[in-house]
Order: C-alpha cells, then structure tokens, then sequence
C-alpha cells in the first residue's frame, strides 16, 4: 500500500505544485502549466488508486504508470518524493547540471518510474505491451498511461488505440488530461479532436469523463473503471492548463515561461493559500 | 536464412516460454507453424510496425525475449524512433528481425531495398547489431541474442548458402571463414558467398584472398581488423548496403583511429544512391558492382599494382 495514506490527496496536490514550482524556477525549466495540469490527477493516483510499494518499487504485482506527456516529469518526481519512493531532497538538483532528474522524465537510478519518455505518443503502445503480458500471465495488476491532448496528434497512439480495443485489454486505463491548449495554440484551432469521447467509444473502448482537478470525482472514475471487464478504458480529464495560479491558468504562455522573481511569490503565496 | 532463423526460433521456443514472437502482419506461409504451435508467444501487430515496436518492449520489460519481424525497412527506419527511446534506452530484450536485407526484394523496388539499416543502427547506443553470413550464423545469431542482455538487430537477407569454416560462431566475434595472404574481404551478411566465390578465383590467379566474415557490426570485432591489416596488408569490405557508415565505414574508422593502416582499403557497397533499378538479388548485385566478378576485378587491381606495404602507425 501506498504510505501517503497519512495524508490527504488535496495535500498531496498542493505539496506537487509547490515543488513543481520551486522545481522548474531553480533550474529554469518549461511546463509548469503541463504540470498544474495534472497534479491533481497524479495527487489521486498515488494517493491511493494506484497499488505501488514505495519501499518495494519493482514489486511485480504493482500497478504500472507511464506519463507519456514526458514533459510534466516536475509532477511525477514531486510524487513519487512525496510517496516515498526517493529522498526529496532529490528534487532540488531537477534540470540543472549532473542532476539525475532531467526535465522528460526517465526511469534511470529514479525509483518508481517505469518508462522513459519525453517523445509524445510512446506511453500508450508500451503500455499495450505490459497489459498483454500482464493478460497472458494472469496477473490483476492495471497499467495506466497519461497522456496529454496535444499528444493525440501523434499518429503512434492510434495504433495502440486500435490494438488495445481489439484485444479488449480491459487491465489498460488511458487518462486524457484534457486542458484544450496545446503547444502554440488551442486544441480547437491546432487539430481539432472533438467528438473526443465518440472517437475512443468507436475504437472499442469504455469512456469515462469528469473534472480533472474534482479529487472525489477523479476517485469515482476509477472506481468505477473496475466493474467493466471487458473493454479498455480512457478517462477524459477535463482539466485547466497552469490550475492553481490565477495568472497561469489557461494560457499558452506558461507552457514555456519560468516563474521568477515577484511572479514567483505571487505564484507561491496563491498555492501556499489553498488549505 | 529467414526460414533457418524460424527453425531455430521454433527450436527455442518450445524450452524457453519467454520467447516471444511479433510480426507487422507479414510471414505468409512462413510463421503458420510457430503461431499454431505457440499461440501464446505470438502475436500479429497489424500493420503498424511504430506499435509493434513499442509492444515488444513493454512484452520484455515484463520480463519476454521479444523478436519483432518485417521486411526491408518496415521494422527498422519506420519505428526508428521507438527502437532508440523505448528499446534501446530501456535495455530491453527486443531483438528486431528484419528478412529483406539489402536487394533481398529488388524487384519490389527501393522501397523494400534496405540499404541504409546498417549504419543507421550501428549509431544506436546499447544495440547489438548482427548481419549473419549463411544459415548457421543466423542461427547461432538467433540463440546468442536470446542470451545477450538489451536490444538487438538481425539482419537476415536471401543468401541460404552454408559455409564451411571450422571456427565456431560467438557474437561479437568474426569468423575467418578462408586463410589467406595477399588481402582480406572483410564481408558482412549474405555477401559472404560472393567472396568465397571470389576467393576462389583469384586464388587460380596466384592470389590468396582472407574471408573473414563479419557478422556482428556492433559490438565490432576489432583484432580481427588488426590482423587483415597487418597480415594481408590489404582490405576490401563487402556489404549489400550503402558504403557510407555500414561495415566500410565501421573497419576505416578502426584502422585509422589504432593506425593500422593497410596498403590498401577499398568499401565495396552501394556508392550513395537509390538503388533504382529493377531485378533480383544477384541482378542487382551485379549491376551495383558487388558480384564475384566485380570483387575479383577490384581485388586483382589492387594486389597486382603492389600495394601491399603495410603502413602500421604511419599517422604520428
């Protein structure tokens, strides 16, 4: 079990951001609004749904998590810190010189990481391959990837997502942190993907939607993802890109923008408030 | 070779349930009988070899001997991508097969000429990249890959001689399949029986040729490079491949960075174009230049004009 039981998802979130921010402001990093994007999701993750042994990381009957949207590591890092999975001390070298954390996360010496990734749309087909293996093994475990919007641009995630639907790998859960902004542009006005919902439900898989950032919806979700057996399931988590920040949320800027000086007091004193 | 490599592969299977077999629906009439015989280590990825790939590597992080199977470039330069951050990176044990090397389908046009694999695999950090000579190389090949630890590359084409050379096969390692004196064919995958066939002509011209066969590019055997420089004092390196940065470029790099500098060094492949014309295998190969014919032509050249000093740590 996870030993964030002490304390509650919403801490967990918070205790995310603020490294995240403190993370990407000391080594000059991008994706802080990729980030607040889903530190929610990530919060409920480790905050419970996912079975992972901090102090056992290659515990063969853990869940697996794979961020494919490499490129919000801060998060991951700050969670697994948080779990317990490596001193958080750790995450004050992210991005900068000799650090073992480098800004798309990697599985190298870092505990509790299980792909590498960075380059958009690698997450979904590996986790195709461990959820096949884990079917043809007869294991219980669930294999979840987080992917971004932007990312389903890639043509390499409809593969899997024809794979996947096929081979009804019902122990795969793709999570969608759905912000609507990509790298330059809306979502809407970059390749537009709406009917998102009715293009994975004709592909095979079982659709589930709500708030990304609701902790008690997110938690109901993947209740509920566990009564159906037969299908693959994606959730559409409807997110705000930069959450958390007033001047952040849903802006294309703070896709690259590092907060600095009296933007990052402003930042850190908006988090530090949130009870 | 392809059909000694799914012999071999079938032989494995049946006392190693890691094996693990994926195909980019190709193998008609040839992969039948494994999938029928293990259909729990066999798995078509459709059409969609970046998938494939990316399967085969969550198969083996969970602990499978995955090979992927295509043609030509199918496996290779469309999910080159997936095969450095995923398998590679993650020193995964997935070895991807490929059955078209070289002008194996050359009437199918340069589509399915794989001509560039070599060296564009060779650059991948962590991969083992192997081009067998006939069928027993491909099926040592195939069990020593099981065994290696990481990513691997097989590159098998239609050549289906079987040599007769004594020296056992070991990754990493060349065979001198044919001793000789006055210069070496250094060869890599299928090309091996064209330079035996050489061989055997310039030695009724009074010319003894070494054939050493090549067949891992990486890790790269590199004494016995030493040894066709020092002792035959001449290298041609032979590949149904483009000669930049394949197997010729792999022995220049060694003989110029240790100073073993033979007095002679020839790269026959094909010379940096598309490979357009339309034809078989040994069509081809005669038209590109890398018969028996043009080797021994090339060969003759080069030993008669006496250019056999050996120049060992002349760079200073």
């Amino acid at each position: 079990m996870n030993s964030n039981q002490e304390i509650s998802s919403s801490d967990l979130a918070k205790r995310i951001r603020i490294h995240a921010l403190r993370m990407t402001s000391r080594g000059g990093s991008s994706h802080i609004g990729a980030v607040f994007s889903i530190a929610d999701i990530l919060a409920v993750l480790y905050g419970g749904v996912l079975d992972v042994r901090p102090s056992e990381p290659k515990w063969p009957d853990r869940d697996r998590f794979i961020l494919s949207k490499g490129h919000a590591g801060a998060g991951v890092y700050a969670a697994l810190a948080e779990s317990g999975f490596f001193d958080i001390q750790w995450l004050e070298t992210h991005y900068q010189d000799g650090s073992r954390l480098s800004g798309h996360v990697t599985h190298v010496d870092m505990p509790g990481v299980e792909l590498s990734t960075g380059s958009l749309g690698h997450g979904l087909g590996v986790g195709c391959g461990m959820a096949y293996g884990a079917k043809l093994d007869g294991k219980n475990h669930r294999v979840v990837v987080l992917c971004s919007d932007g990312e389903l641009d890639e043509g390499s995630n409809w593969e899997p997502i024809l794979f996947a639907g096929h081979h009804k790998l019902s122990n795969l859960i793709a999570v969608i942190d759905y912000n609507k902004i990509q790298s330059l542009a809306p979502v809407s006005d970059t390749i537009a993907l709406e009917p998102l919902a009715d293009k994975f439900r004709v592909f095979g898989w079982a659709v589930y939607e709500c708030n990304g950032h609701e902790h008690d919806a997110l938690r109901a979700q993947f209740a509920a993802m566990k009564e159906e057996k037969g299908k693959p399931k994606v959730l559409l988590a409807h997110t705000t890109k930069g959450k958390g920040v007033s001047f952040m949320e849903n802006t294309v800027l703070w896709h690259y923008r590092t907060a600095r000086g009296e933007e990052f007091d402003r930042a850190l004193a908006e988090l530090e408030a949130v009870r | 070779m392809r059909d000694a490599f799914i012999a071999q592969l079938t032989e494995l299977a049946r006392t190693d349930p890691r094996i693990f077999l994926i195909t980019g629906d190709l193998g008609f009439g040839v992969l039948n009988k494994f999938a029928e015989e293990f259909p729990n280590q066999f798995l078509n990825a459709g059409v969609a070899e970046q998938n494939m790939t990316m399967l085969a590597t969550g198969l083996a992080m969970e602990g499978r001997v995955v090979f992927t199977y295509s043609i030509g470039n199918f496996p290779t330069l469309r999910p080159l991508e997936f095969i450095r951050n995923d398998a590679c990176y993650h020193h995964a044990n997935v070895n991807v097969v490929c059955i078209g090397g070289g002008f194996s389908y050359g009437s199918l046009g340069i589509s399915h000429h794989a001509t560039e694999d070599l060296s564009i695999l060779r650059a991948l950090p962590e991969l083992t990249v192997v081009a067998p000579g006939d069928d027993y190389e491909t099926m040592e090949a195939t069990k020593a890959l099981v065994n290696k630890s990481g990513a691997g590359y097989l590159r098998l084409d239609r050549s289906s001689m079987i040599v007769d050379a004594a020296q056992p096969f070991e990754l990493g390692r060349a065979r001198v399949v044919r001793e000789g004196t006055d210069l070496t064919l250094i060869s890599t995958g299928g090309m091996l029986g064209e330079a035996l066939i050489a061989a055997n002509k310039l030695s009724e011209c009074g010319i003894e040729a070494r054939v050493v066969s090549l067949h891992t590019i990486k890790p790269l055997d590199t004494e016995a490079i030493r040894l066709a420089a020092v002792e035959t004092g001449g290298i041609i390196t032979l590949e149904e491949h483009t000669v930049l940065g394949g197997l010729g470029g792999a022995v220049a790099e060694t003989c110029l960075e240790k100073r073993w500098i033979p007095g002679f060094f020839v790269r026959m492949g094909l010379q940096d174009v598309f490979s357009k014309v339309v034809g078989s295998q040994e069509y081809l190969r005669s038209i590109y230049k890398l018969d028996a014919p043009a080797i021994v032509e090339t060969s003759r050249k080069f030993v008669e004009a006496g250019q056999r000093a050996v120049v060992e740590g002349a760079i200073r």
